[in-house]
């Protein structure tokens, strides 16, 4: 019954929702921007002219070869090649899906995991909250970068490793905001009224606390989702993140950067060009969506 | 008669917003002639503090004073450059805000905030500008005031603070001070003593007052001469005596039927029916027509022009009560 | 006041005891610390030794008292590839860190500031739409690249400042310093520039919004009835307003500007601790990890106080608050 009332008004908000957003003419670019990005790393076999995995296909007589340059394939490297003689354009689209997988699966379970602890630390509160809320300011008064690296340090390379340093590193931000909108709903009249109708914690907790609570992690995942991509980068980079054979933008970026002194900027300038365009994408969708989705800052 | 020190003349200051112009004072002329107080009087929203900031040349983006006169001794000062308008704001003119928790700045000692005052009009050393700083506040009854000038605002009360920002007003013996509602944010019994003082000072030193306000028993002890406001008119202007015992126009009997002491005791009050209009879409007639008791067909059709009556007063309104009407 | 300093000491030391307790099970519990130190080729008899050696055959609580003894001596342990003292290969190294981070923090309020109180009071200005777009972009701008791209344009394309590397260093009133002469500042105007990004935008948005809030305020307004000048207006009563956020701010992100110096000392080959820090990531020396965590951890206790006493001294409110207490 209840459920019959609700649906059209919950369209109704959404529709309005998308309106508000496509008002603003920067963030549709941003979702434009981060829509093209996403659709070329999935597709990036069907696109790139070469397989940078594909050893058989890299010629070392094409390394190093400026923006423009014709590979002895025959194909135009529009954005030149890096140091084993990849096509930097291949490398890029293959290392958009390395990044964007790191960044979106560590976000995801570190959405997970934090929706869950701040929801428990809202919902039973007393120690059980103090206790977490704790380690949340604890994690969050040490900067990301440094909290990673020791965390590499100590965990060693690899795919998974990176993934759960990230994860540690964002997990508190879902949980602290998590914690403070559902502090707001508990007290809301609906939640003591599913409460006396026997409803269980959990049931009250995921189905009458947490949809009220979705917009601003929503709001946050876009920051942090960018904020791990960067930071899988940095990682890399500096040479204690991914290893070489996950090339993903920050390894690529990497790999160029012992040739940028001798001028060759190119092999670290175009995969940094395409990590800040997703960085920049996602942070235009995201300003627009705490506009919209958190009325209170509205001018 | 000598040349007053304010004349507003047609003044009308719009704000032009998202939604359409806001005409927050709309044609109001007045005149404050030396050592005189007026009062302005009217609901929140009537224009009296965009009047009060009008003539301060404080208005901000989106509003502008679109047209009209303001003369001060004579002297144009509408359409003066800002900084031409600067050297005569605290210095020939000027104001007293509404808030007094909001009108010093918290993080400023109040010596730096008067000192400065003095600064920005006279070439004087800053032992000087201190001395004068402890003589304005010893005027408006601060004790010690050589002490209490090294404070912080936040160490005064609402009260004191209030009287800081008066002796501020008064450090260059301005012409003519705006009062903006000073005392509405004080306690009664301090709100009195504030007004007796300012009486005092403003007798004292000759200077001209415009006191806004929507309470009128606080002009009525106060001011020389009311001008009624409602949607960014002046409705009623004329001496205190004459607006408060003989009201012409329906709005001022209407405010005048609402304070409590007018009323019999025990019985209900009086209220004016409705509420005030969006300044933004106010009607082709007279502002106060969908309110008034005695609205005509003429008061829908188009607004009314002030009058002017042998007493002195001058009142917008085609149908005034009469004296025969009113007893 | 007293209860005030109090309270945030203990705090302080909350944070520095549950750290040194996670340093201590993470790099103990998490992996066997002798395979990092022995070579690859050893024999069981030699990989023994070495556990022997450095007390990893006795049980954990041992070794956790004895770490929880020893660092309280100020003893981090040795470093396996240099030998020496780790605390001490740390503590050598910090000052060009501080003087980097301190440089950077420089730029970011002389950059930061006047753009942002320019944005705060034009906002319609195109000027402020610019510097507000470039804002958004320095926070999206990964540091690692941005540092890339400086040494590519300022010193491989014009050649205007050299990309790696410190000038020449003296001790000036006790503190190790390369800002004594021209080639110091024009090594560290790179490393500094790119270290600061992130904090002028920061510094941009902060004063941006203070000054926007500031200007709506009854005591602008009360000053410009005064007859006071904009640039006295501008310059004191709404400098010192949005002073406050921002040096709380600014002081608390003192600690971030020392951690993400490891990125920038990596790049610029800036010889302080987080350039140290990253070989002894790369070549396993766990006691130099442990010492710069340690340090670290430390440093931002240290700034917070400091922070929060800086704070109240410049918002008289707080001060005599307290004082009144």
């Amino acid at each position: 019954m209840s459920d019959v009332v609700a649906t059209p008004r919950a369209k109704g908000e959404f529709a309005r929702f998308v309106d508000r957003f496509l008002e603003d003419r920067v963030a549709v670019f941003g979702l434009g921007l981060i829509t093209l990005i996403v659709l070329l790393a999935v597709f990036a076999p069907l696109i790139a002219p070469q397989n940078p995995y594909d050893l058989a296909k890299v010629d070392i007589m094409d390394s190093r070869q400026p923006p423009g340059s014709k590979s002895m394939d025959g194909f135009t490297m529009w954005l030149g090649s890096d140091g084993v003689g990849r096509d930097l354009w291949s490398g890029i689209l293959y290392g958009l899906r390395i990044s964007l997988m790191v960044g979106l699966l560590s976000g995801l379970i570190a959405a997970t995991i934090g929706l869950c602890i701040g929801l428990i630390a809202a919902y039973f509160g007393g120690r059980i909250e103090n206790v977490i809320m704790r380690i949340v300011d604890l994690q969050l008064s040490l900067p990301s970068v440094l909290v990673a690296l020791i965390l590499v340090a100590l965990l060693g390379k690899g795919v998974d490793k990176i993934i759960i340093a990230l994860i540690v590193v964002q997990w508190a931000y879902y949980a602290r905001t998590v914690r403070g909108s559902a502090l707001v709903e508990r007290r809301k009249e609906y939640v003591e009224a599913a409460r006396s109708l026997g409803l269980s914690h959990t049931r009250t907790m995921l189905k009458h606390i947490l949809p009220n609570c979705l917009a601003p992690v929503i709001v946050i995942a876009t920051v942090q989702t960018a904020h791990a991509i960067s930071l899988e980068a940095t990682l890399s980079f500096l040479g204690v993140g991914l290893p070489q054979t996950e090339p993903s933008l920050g390894v690529l970026i990497s790999n160029g950067f012992q040739y940028m002194l001798s001028g060759k900027y190119w092999i670290s300038f175009f995969p940094g060009v395409a990590l800040l365009l997703t960085i920049v994408g996602i942070n235009l969708v995201g300003d627009r969506l705490r506009d919209v989705l958190n009325p209170r800052l509205e001018k | 008669m000598t040349q007053p020190v304010l004349e507003v003349e047609n003044l009308a200051t719009h704000f032009f917003t998202r939604d359409g112009v806001v005409k927050a004072v709309d044609g109001v002329s007045f005149k404050v002639g030396a050592g005189e107080v007026l009062g302005i009087v009217g609901e929140s929203g009537s224009g009296k503090s965009v009047t009060g900031f009008s003539i301060m040349g404080l208005i901000d983006p989106p509003g502008r004073v679109v047209s009209g006169s303001i003369r001060l001794a004579g002297e144009e000062i509408v359409a003066r450059d800002d900084e031409a308008m600067r050297k005569v704001r605290g210095k020939h003119l000027a104001m007293i805000f509404q808030d007094p928790m909001m009108t010093l700045n918290p993080v400023l000692r109040i010596d730096t905030q008067m000192i400065e005052a003095v600064l920005a009009h006279d070439k004087v050393s800053e032992q000087a500008a201190r001395e004068r700083c402890i003589e304005a506040l010893s005027m408006v009854g601060i004790p010690s005031p050589a002490e209490r000038l090294v404070a912080y605002p936040h160490q005064f009360s609402g009260g004191m603070r209030q009287r800081v920002a008066i002796a501020t007003a008064l450090l260059h013996r301005p012409k003519l001070i705006i009062a903006d509602e000073p005392t509405t944010a004080l306690d009664v019994t301090i709100q009195s003593q504030i007004l007796a003082e300012v009486q005092k000072l403003c007798a004292e030193t000759g200077t001209a007052m415009v006191w806004i306000t929507h309470d009128l028993s606080v002009v009525a002890g106060l001011a020389d001469r009311i001008a009624v406001m409602y949607a960014g008119r002046i409705v009623e202007e004329g001496n205190v005596s004459q607006v408060l015992d003989v009201p012409r126009h329906p709005y001022t009997r209407g405010l005048i039927g609402s304070v409590p002491s007018a009323n019999p005791l025990g019985a209900r009050l009086k209220q004016i029916p409705g509420s005030t209009p969006s300044l933004g879409r106010l009607p082709k007639g007279c502002s106060f027509e969908p309110r008034c008791a005695s609205a005509s067909e003429a008061c829908r059709a188009a607004k009314p022009d002030a009058t002017d009556y042998p007493d002195g007063s001058r009142v917008a309104c085609f149908n005034p009560y009469s004296l025969a009407r009113a007893s | 006041m007293l209860a005030f300093i109090i309270r945030r000491f203990a705090q302080a030391l909350f944070v520095v005891v549950a750290m040194v307790v996670i340093v201590f099970f993470g790099t103990n519990v998490v992996g066997d610390p002798v395979w990092m130190m022995v070579p690859g080729d050893a024999t069981q008899e030699q990989v023994e030794e070495v556990r022997r050696a450095f007390g990893f055959d006795q049980p954990v609580y041992v070794q956790f008292f004895r770490f929880l003894a020893d660092i309280a001596q100020g003893d981090f342990g040795r470093s396996y590839v240099h030998g020496g003292s780790a605390i001490r290969l740390i503590l050598d190294r910090m000052p060009a860190t501080l003087e980097l981070a301190v440089v950077a923090l420089i730029f970011a309020v002389i950059i930061g500031l006047p753009l942002g109180l320019f944005a705060g009071l034009k906002p319609d200005h195109p000027a402020s739409r610019a510097i507000m777009a470039g804002s958004i972009l320095g926070f999206s701008l990964p540091t690692f690249w941005v540092g890339l791209m400086l040494i590519m344009f300022f010193a491989v394309m014009l050649g205007w400042l050299p990309a790696t590397g410190r000038g020449p260093v003296t001790t000036f009133l006790g503190i190790e310093t390369s800002l004594h002469t021209l080639k110091g500042w024009q090594h560290i105007a790179l490393p500094a520039l790119n270290l600061a990004l992130l904090k002028i935008s920061l510094v941009i948005r902060l004063a941006r919004s203070g000054t926007r809030e500031a200007s709506l305020q009854d005591y602008v307004k009360f000053a410009r009835a005064k007859g006071l000048s904009p640039r006295r207006i501008v310059g004191v009563h709404i400098l010192k307003n949005i002073m406050i956020p921002i040096v709380t701010v600014l002081g608390l992100e003192f600690g971030s500007l020392v951690a993400f110096s490891v990125v920038t000392e990596t790049i610029f080959a800036w010889p302080g601790m987080g350039k140290l820090l990253l070989e002894s990531i790369q070549r396993l020396d766990r006691p130099l990890v442990v010492a710069y965590v340690m340090v670290v951890v430390l440093l931002f206790v240290t700034i917070n106080l400091i922070v929060d006493i800086l704070y109240s001294a410049l918002d008289p409110r707080v001060r005599l608050a307290g004082k009144s207490e």
